[in-house]
């Protein structure tokens, strides 16, 4: 399978649907121009980051005559959107949905929810709760939103899920920025895209936005690395783009054939191990090497 | 973080790179309250290697950590100004221009972020302003070419200075700032621009600074910069040499710097306030760092005293909802 892939690195418009609605419109429209087969938008893309009271405004059902365009343009090409998700409760989540065919195949709300520093997002949007992988027309995909990834649970989770392909639509703030550096955290994502990419040996897509909310800058810098950690693109950092890649399937067979890694992997040792640790927590006591055995 | 040498600079003076005799600390019109000698304003230990006073210390930053990619802060800021400005609706920003060097670097800065025919600088001298800082700004005008505005500012608080004879230095300066922001603000509705702010991330912390005067703008692109990484920005930018190099001033009293008014270097200051602020390091280890505890104990206090001047007034809660309590939203609210 080899597919042209698409990384809209957009400036959405903080808590304006109606201007990000022109975004999404343009970038499809310029995608399908280009023959891309998906297009990836960052988290939050059609209604901008720092929302705080602002999260019920522009929440979506699934049903909205919103969600419904955008499934409408995905009978041209598939398309992952970020957005407030509001679901029949009206619990509002930071959500990604894949959209094919005119079909929703998935949604991922964010389950880490960063509430420290400068991010504030579970004082105003609920946790998701799983992390699972599905197929699509290009093989099998997991999505995973910006600090989510921050966790390696939730990529070695998607790993045995099966992802081949790893989304990963973000919103990252840039910040530090020490001579002869890129910025501390462009360093680090890039760092965990190579790692994820290699270790899981998946395509790893890291989707970033641009510009400025309240003086806080968005760096950009979306790239897709192949399984064996060969960066396939790479989109520059600050600017608007759609990064273009092509991808080759083929790549993450050849990756697992060459190295047995996953296939080794012991999905039974980390389940055990991992039961342990919560009877031992559950236990108050103090966790004893011995416990169990 | 390990730095032995300053373990060894510990017992002895730590001499700085810009150990020049520092004269008593003035009142001044923006100085805080009770600013007196630091004393011994012991930074880490790479300073202490470099024992060989130079007159022109601006172009060495304190300590490494301090050392910023300025292409990279170039970019992020004039990219800050461009949005700022279009966002809200709006082509221009108007500057008052001092001769320092933080004036000087956003009127370069708005220059490349809006071209200069979008940028109005305004000089607004006091009778009493030093020579050199009006021939400073004059200096950044035709660098810069920028528009240009004078307006000098002596008829109107000297007739206000008149009838309050007992005025002192600090009421002074603080009444000086404030007109020279009604003129900003004015100059802003008559030439449809937002204000642009000069304030440091140094200053900012000290609360070195007049509130509802300098500290009265729109944006501002340097408010997250210490100092000494403006004087880094200041040379990227190539801003002229006499104003990156020369001791900083708030030139509301003659003859007055900025650091003869604090009681203490900014190389010194910055690296502890980066200590303190950024690394969130403890009073305990500071002092294990090097620096005197007494500095640390002066720059904690000026710290935690000035918190009022960076937050909004505050408000009385009777309501259900009440503004930036729980009625939260973004400056750029749907913009």
């Amino acid at each position: 399978m080899e597919f042209k892939l698409g990384a809209a690195q957009i400036n959405p418009t903080l808590g304006n649907l109606d201007r990000n609605i022109e975004i999404f419109r343009r970038n499809v429209k310029d995608a399908v121009e280009r023959g891309i087969d998906l297009l990836v938008f960052p988290e939050l893309g059609l209604t901008g980051y720092f929302l705080k009271d602002m999260v019920p405004a522009v929440a979506q059902r699934l049903d909205s005559k919103l969600v419904k365009e955008i499934r409408r343009a995905s009978r041209k090409l598939s398309i992952v959107v970020g957005l407030v998700e509001e679901s029949p409760e009206h619990f509002f989540y930071n959500s990604v949905l894949y959209v094919e065919k005119g079909e929703i195949l998935h949604v991922h709300r964010k389950v880490y929810l960063p509430t420290y520093g400068i991010f504030d997002e579970e004082r105003y949007l609920s946790r998701g709760s799983k992390v699972r992988a599905f197929d699509t027309r290009f093989g099998r995909v997991a999505m995973l939103v910006c600090e989510d990834a921050w966790h390696p649970s939730t990529v070695y989770l998607a790993s045995q899920a099966g992802s081949q392909i790893l989304l990963l639509p973000a919103s990252s703030p840039g910040r530090g920025v020490r001579k002869g550096k890129k910025l501390d955290i462009s360093d680090t994502w890039e760092s965990m895209v190579r790692v994820y990419a290699t270790l899981f040996m998946q395509f790893c897509v890291f989707v970033n936005r641009v510009g400025y909310e309240d003086g806080i800058n968005f760096w950009g810098g979306s790239e897709v690395v192949g399984p064996t950690g060969r960066l396939v693109a790479k989109a520059p950092y600050f600017d608007e783009a759609i990064l273009e890649a092509d991808l080759d399937m083929a790549e993450v067979r050849r990756a697992r054939v060459a190295s047995p890694l996953l296939g080794d992997e012991d999905l039974n040792l980390t389940i055990q191990e991992l039961l342990h640790l919560r009877r031992t927590r559950e236990n108050g006591g103090p966790e004893d090497e011995d416990a169990g055995e | 973080m390990k730095m032995p040498a300053s373990k060894r600079a510990g017992s002895t003076q730590i001499v700085s790179k810009q150990a020049a005799p520092r004269k008593s600390a003035k009142a001044s019109g923006t100085a805080p309250k009770g600013a007196k000698s630091a004393g011994n304003s012991g930074r880490p230990g790479k300073s202490a290697r470099r024992a060989v006073p130079v007159p022109n210390n601006n172009h060495v930053p304190p300590i490494s950590e301090l050392e910023i990619n300025a292409p990279l802060v170039e970019r992020i800021l004039v990219g800050f100004i461009e949005n700022v400005v279009w966002k809200t609706g709006f082509a221009r920003v108007v500057i008052g221009l001092s001769g320092g060097v933080d004036s000087a670097l956003c009127a370069y800065l708005a220059a490349k972020a809006l071209g200069r025919e979008n940028v109005t600088a305004v000089v607004m001298p006091y009778r009493l302003s030093s020579p050199e800082s009006v021939a400073h700004a004059r200096l950044v005008l035709k660098k810069t070419r920028v528009r240009a505005m004078t307006v000098d500012i002596s008829d109107m608080v000297d007739a206000y200075f008149a009838r309050f004879p007992e005025i002192d230095g600090m009421r002074k300066g603080n009444k000086m700032a404030r007109e020279r922001m009604t003129i900003l603000y004015d100059q802003s509705a008559a030439l449809g621009a937002l204000v642009l702010g000069t304030s440091n991330k140094s200053e900012l912390l000290l609360g070195y600074g007049t509130l509802y005067g300098d500290m009265a703008h729109a944006l501002n692109p340097l408010g997250d910069l210490y100092k000494t990484q403006v004087w880094q920005l200041g040379a990227h930018l190539r801003v002229p040499e006499e104003i990156v190099g020369k001791a900083a001033s708030a030139d509301l009293v003659v003859g007055q710097t900025d650091e003869d008014d604090l009681g203490f270097k900014y190389a010194d200051v910055d690296a502890l306030l980066y200590h303190l602020i950024d690394l969130r390091c403890s009073r305990e280890e500071l002092v294990k760092k090097g620096f005197a505890p007494e500095f640390v104990d002066r720059v904690d206090c000026l710290v935690r005293m000035n918190q009022y001047k960076r937050r909004p007034p505050v408000i009385a809660k009777v309501s259900s909802r009440t503004i930036d309590r729980d009625f939260r939203y973004a400056r750029d609210w749907g913009i």
